[in-house]
């Protein structure tokens, strides 16, 4: 090859704006004969007890129901019927799973803010399962209108085995933040699916809070529709003995000028506790001027846990304001345990403070007043639970 | 009533090469009332003597013994150690996030008294140990030692002193990086703390500088392991003209 072939080659890459040979950005189907059965030596199932998801990744047949209750603020409305919704997101499936959820539910319920429409207060939406037996496919729809305000929260609890895609747009100027807690009972398997569309100059928040289930996997993805859109993914997990957690995100930088920022920390305890963390970035030729962060940390509290921790960036231009990220998978840190004991501090308190400080700082990020009181009540919750009980199982 | 023995300390730690001998026979007594000086080189084993006497898991004890008021703290867990009345400040208090100093100070007030201090009272106190190291009260809110400057952070472990009121108080190179008005400020505070009624302080330090506002009853050099030597505070100011050359070339 001369040297002018090279350069005509690169001007040729240079101006192919559109397509991307990326390994994370896989070409998604609504056909679910595109999505053969996975083995498990895929590379997006690799870490996931597939034997566990109840043949939500076979053929599970979706015959089961949820108990739904809503209390929403005065100015979202709720509509049922949002069957010709689907994709509105941009959303294709890229798993099995997706595709399944996609063939068999179409707008379970669409949750609208019209434009400019400014809300206060959460609207919380209660997710409970009846029963494990039965599957169940959701495909939900929040729209944030232009320039509105809102936040939506989706609080899962009881026994269920669901697969559910939830898509999200939010439209130019909008600011939407939509809070995710998986607060199952024991049996529980979630198999989740989001999508998000941000418009030009919008902002989506999301929130992760996932401590119960047997089995829970999300796939988290963004996109931007225009410039000047921010994404924050801020998650917050504690596996237990035998749990299997899995959180999978991707944000894909398609506009330039927008911005990525994702923290997610998880703390694990008991033997086979399983975290599993994917932070994808793409930051496309077009995406000029971008910024991007994503961290994720991982207190492992006892022996016989596992964290995988898997952060991915790719960058098809340079011309960016920053692009970073951070792993980490560590136990506690004796030198702070030290310190606080150092001050009359018992250890199991000191333990205990470590792993509150440790939840804290994401907590006050989340800027949703009542919602960080109540996490915080949930994590020590789960701290007197666990955390103190390991002391005792200790001494 | 408060005297913190320290007989015959041997310490070692573990090393790549198998476990190094850092202490080698300390021996000091601190009674009510008193100020001692521990000075001397680099590696010669003021820190370890601190750290040791406090319970930190990298140092193992291998003889001697040292304890508070008769009861033997060797035998003791650190938290043990500081409900016995023992507090170390840090050469380099330990940063824990999303912690707020309300919180960990409140915590800790708690473990000693062994019931929760009164709130109203609680929150005057804080404010006024904060308000006399010259930190803002705004100051609780942040997070254990996180993002504070060299200087603060000294100044929150004399609060911390202040705060917790042990019976001795083991200070290890509070002096270092301190600018010299927070030097005076930081020995303002243990010069309050050491005229409270039977205290002990054991300040370890590098230079003679904060020796001109904390008076020491006594001075003892550590060279190589041990007390080389032992006097009042005039061999603080030896110290000053000659420096440990005379200390060094004898340990060699």
């Amino acid at each position: 090859m001369t040297a002018v072939d090279t350069s005509l080659d690169s001007i040729k890459q240079s101006l192919e704006l559109d397509k991307v040979e990326s390994h994370l950005h896989p070409e998604g189907s609504f056909d679910l004969a595109a999505h053969p059965v996975p083995t498990g030596r895929e590379e997006i199932w690799r870490f996931t007890p597939l034997k566990r998801l109840r043949d939500l990744h076979t053929e599970a047949a979706f015959g089961g129901t949820l108990d739904i209750t809503e209390q929403l603020a005065e100015g979202i409305n709720v509509s049922d019927d949002a069957s010709g919704l689907l994709g509105v997101s941009g959303f294709v499936p890229t798993d099995r799973i997706a595709a399944r959820v996609a063939n068999a539910a179409h707008g379970t319920a669409l949750y609208e803010i019209p434009a400019e429409t400014v809300i206060e207060d959460a609207s919380v939406i209660i997710v409970r399962g009846t029963g494990v037996e039965q599957a169940v496919a959701q495909h939900v729809v929040v729209k944030a209108g232009r320039f509105s305000q809102a936040t939506v929260v989706f609080h899962f609890e009881g026994s269920a085995t669901l697969a559910d895609n939830v898509e999200i747009v939010v439209e130019d100027g909008a600011q939407l933040t939509v809070v995710t807690i998986d607060d199952w009972a024991d049996d529980a398997v979630h198999v989740g699916h989001r999508h998000v569309k941000v418009g030009r100059d919008a902002t989506f928040k999301h929130i992760e809070v996932t401590f119960g289930g047997d089995v829970v996997r999300s796939d988290t993805t963004a996109e931007y529709s225009g410039p000047g859109g921010s994404v924050e993914l801020l998650g917050l997990y504690f596996a237990d003995a035998g749990q299997h957690i899995e959180h999978r995100l991707f944000v894909d930088h398609t506009a330039p000028k927008t911005k990525s920022h994702v923290v997610y920390k998880g703390a694990l305890q008991g033997h086979g506790a399983h975290t599993v963390w994917i932070g994808n970035v793409l930051i496309r030729k077009v995406a000029e001027g971008i910024e991007t962060y994503e961290e994720n940390r991982n207190l492992v509290l006892t022996d016989g846990c596992q964290a995988d921790s898997v952060p991915n960036l790719e960058i098809e231009t340079g011309e960016i304001e920053g692009a970073g990220h951070a792993s980490a998978v560590g136990r506690f840190d004796d030198e702070q345990l030290f310190y606080l004991r150092s001050r009359g501090i018992p250890e199991s308190e000191a333990r205990r403070l470590v792993v509150h400080g440790f939840f804290n700082d994401l907590i006050r990020q989340i800027g949703v007043g009542d919602l960080e009181e109540k996490l915080t009540a949930t994590v020590e919750a789960e701290l007197a639970k666990n955390v103190l009980n390991n002391e005792k199982d200790n001494a | 009533m408060s005297t913190l023995e320290i007989k015959d300390l041997q310490v070692s730690v573990e090393t790549e090469d198998g476990p190094k001998e850092i202490l080698k026979g300390v021996t000091l007594t601190i009674n009510d009332g008193e100020t001692h000086a521990i000075m001397g080189p680099n590696g010669s084993g003021k820190s370890t003597t601190a750290y040791a006497i406090a319970g930190h898991p990298k140092y193992t004890i291998t003889g001697g013994s040292v304890t508070l008021d008769g009861k033997d703290l060797l035998e003791m867990s650190p938290d043990e150690r500081a409900r016995a009345g023992l507090f170390l400040a840090m050469q380099y208090p330990v940063e824990v996030p999303g912690v707020s100093m309300a919180n960990f100070l409140r915590t800790a007030k708690t473990a000693l008294d062994g019931e929760a201090p009164k709130l109203r009272t609680w929150v005057k106190d804080v404010n006024g140990a904060l308000d006399r190291m010259n930190l803002d009260p705004a100051f609780s809110q942040r997070s254990v030692n996180e993002g504070f400057s060299g200087g603060e952070k000294k100044r929150a472990e004399i609060a911390q002193l202040d705060l917790l009121d042990p019976k001795v108080a083991i200070l290890d190179e509070i002096d270092s990086g301190l600018d010299i008005d927070a030097l005076k400020v930081v020995s303002d505070g243990i010069n309050a703390f050491a005229s409270r009624e039977g205290k002990g302080v054991l300040l370890i330090t590098h230079y003679t500088r904060i020796l001109r506002y904390v008076k020491p009853d006594f001075v003892h050099v550590f060279v190589d392991g041990r007390i080389a030597e032992s006097g009042g505070e005039e061999l603080a100011e030896e110290l000053e003209a000659n420096g440990y050359a005379k200390y060094i070339g004898a340990a060699v």
